[in-house]
């Protein structure tokens, strides 16, 4: 089995719910609508055998509604075939959890929990986990300056600004040349 | 505190044909003398830096040609902390507590980029530098600093704990307390 078919599959079974598929550089990813993420999830371990959950990511759109994305990363050890699935979330939704899956699901989602802020349904333990419990902001939304911002819990822990001297300084991709790709200051 | 006049340089006067067993010399020489060959690190390793601090200590560098090889996992044992790593903000409190936990006379090595001014990590979730919580006497360049720049810094920490007074200065906490 190739990946091309597993994406035949799931577009064979599930239809509609299948909102895209791609295929880059011999990645294949498919976007599925929200509420069917969880039986595509269940349908992809117990009958295309993926049963690794590599990774568990999210992405954040700002200014598009909607605006988060879960990225989940599949692999089969039996077939050694990889697969993305994707679904896009918006701020007030929450995403079924998949950590009755696979268990290792279980951190992952209180990662993207703690840096996106995406609430998951379900998750026998959503507390944050790299930032302490009280902390009052998700760093990694795009709305997040780079810098961080201040803040502080008495005997538990306090963050600062940092200096960026005018920055963050980002490479323009896409320019003509290297003088119009420079890394420049950006604020959003 | 009104200035201290400077510590006389002479450590110690010695002839042994006149003096036999006796030595002359100043009670801040002696004592300083004493603290800065025996300092007992606490290794407060919290990133890649702890790998060159782990070489200093280990055979090839030898830390202990400068006597501080005496790593203390204990606070309450040690004389320097080395801060050698990234001082998260989730560890930073922990680091200041360590250090408060430390008996004094105490003294701080903030080695590495990291440690001393947060490196290349300008970000929400690093310390930009251990001297915003504890008094730093020195810093060591480098990422990671060599084990040289290490041991480097031991040695210029030496020559200021030897121009120190060995009370006024070196108890301060616990004078202050006394007042
Ligand atoms: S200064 Fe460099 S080597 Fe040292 S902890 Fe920071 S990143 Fe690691």
């Amino acid at each position: 089995m190739t990946a091309a078919e597993v994406v035949k599959a799931i577009q064979g079974h599930f239809g509609d719910a299948v909102l895209a598929t791609k295929e880059h550089l011999g990645e294949h990813t498919v976007d599925v609508n929200l509420d069917r993420l969880h039986a595509v999830m269940r349908w992809c371990r117990d009958e295309l055998r993926f049963d690794y959950l590599v990774d568990v990511s999210s992405l954040d759109h700002l200014g598009e509604e909607p605006r988060f994305e879960m990225v989940y990363e599949l692999y089969g050890y039996s077939h050694g075939q990889h697969l993305r699935i994707k679904a896009k979330v918006s701020e007030d939704q929450g995403v079924p959890t998949v950590s009755d899956l696979w268990p290792t699901a279980d951190w992952h989602e209180r990662e993207v929990y703690d840096m996106m802020g995406i609430t998951f349904d379900g998750h026998p333990d959503l507390r944050r986990i790299l930032m302490w419990d009280g902390y009052p902001f998700y760093p990694l939304r795009k709305d997040f300056p780079l810098e961080g911002k201040p803040s502080e819990m008495p005997d538990v822990a306090f963050t600062g600004v940092a200096p960026l001297e005018g920055g963050p300084f980002v490479t323009c991709a896409g320019g003509q040349d290297t003088i119009a790709r420079e890394p420049r200051a950006k604020r959003v | 505190m009104t200035a201290l006049e400077p510590i006389q340089r002479t450590d110690a006067a010695y002839d042994s044909k006149i003096e036999g067993n006796v030595f002359f010399t100043r009670l801040d020489a002696a004592i300083n003398w004493m603290r800065k060959n025996s300092l007992w690190p606490m290794p407060m390793g919290l990133a890649c830096c702890a790998i060159e601090l782990m070489a200093t200590g280990a055979s090839r560098f030898d830390i202990s040609r400068f006597g501080a090889e005496v790593m203390r996992f204990s606070p309450r044992q040690a004389d320097v902390m080395i801060v050698s790593g990234t001082v998260t903000y989730k560890m930073a409190l922990a680091v200041k507590r360590i250090w408060d936990q430390m008996p004094e006379p105490k003294w701080c090595i903030a080695m590495g980029a990291c440690a001393s001014s947060g490196g290349m990590y300008r970000s929400y979730a690093v310390l930009q530098g251990i001297d915003r919580l504890i008094p730093v006497d020195v810093y060591i360049s480098g990422c990671p600093p060599r084990p040289e720049a290490l041991l480097e810094g031991l040695m210029r920490l030496q020559r200021k704990i030897d121009k120190e007074h060995s009370l006024i200065e070196q108890k301060k906490e616990l004078l202050e307390e006394l007042a």
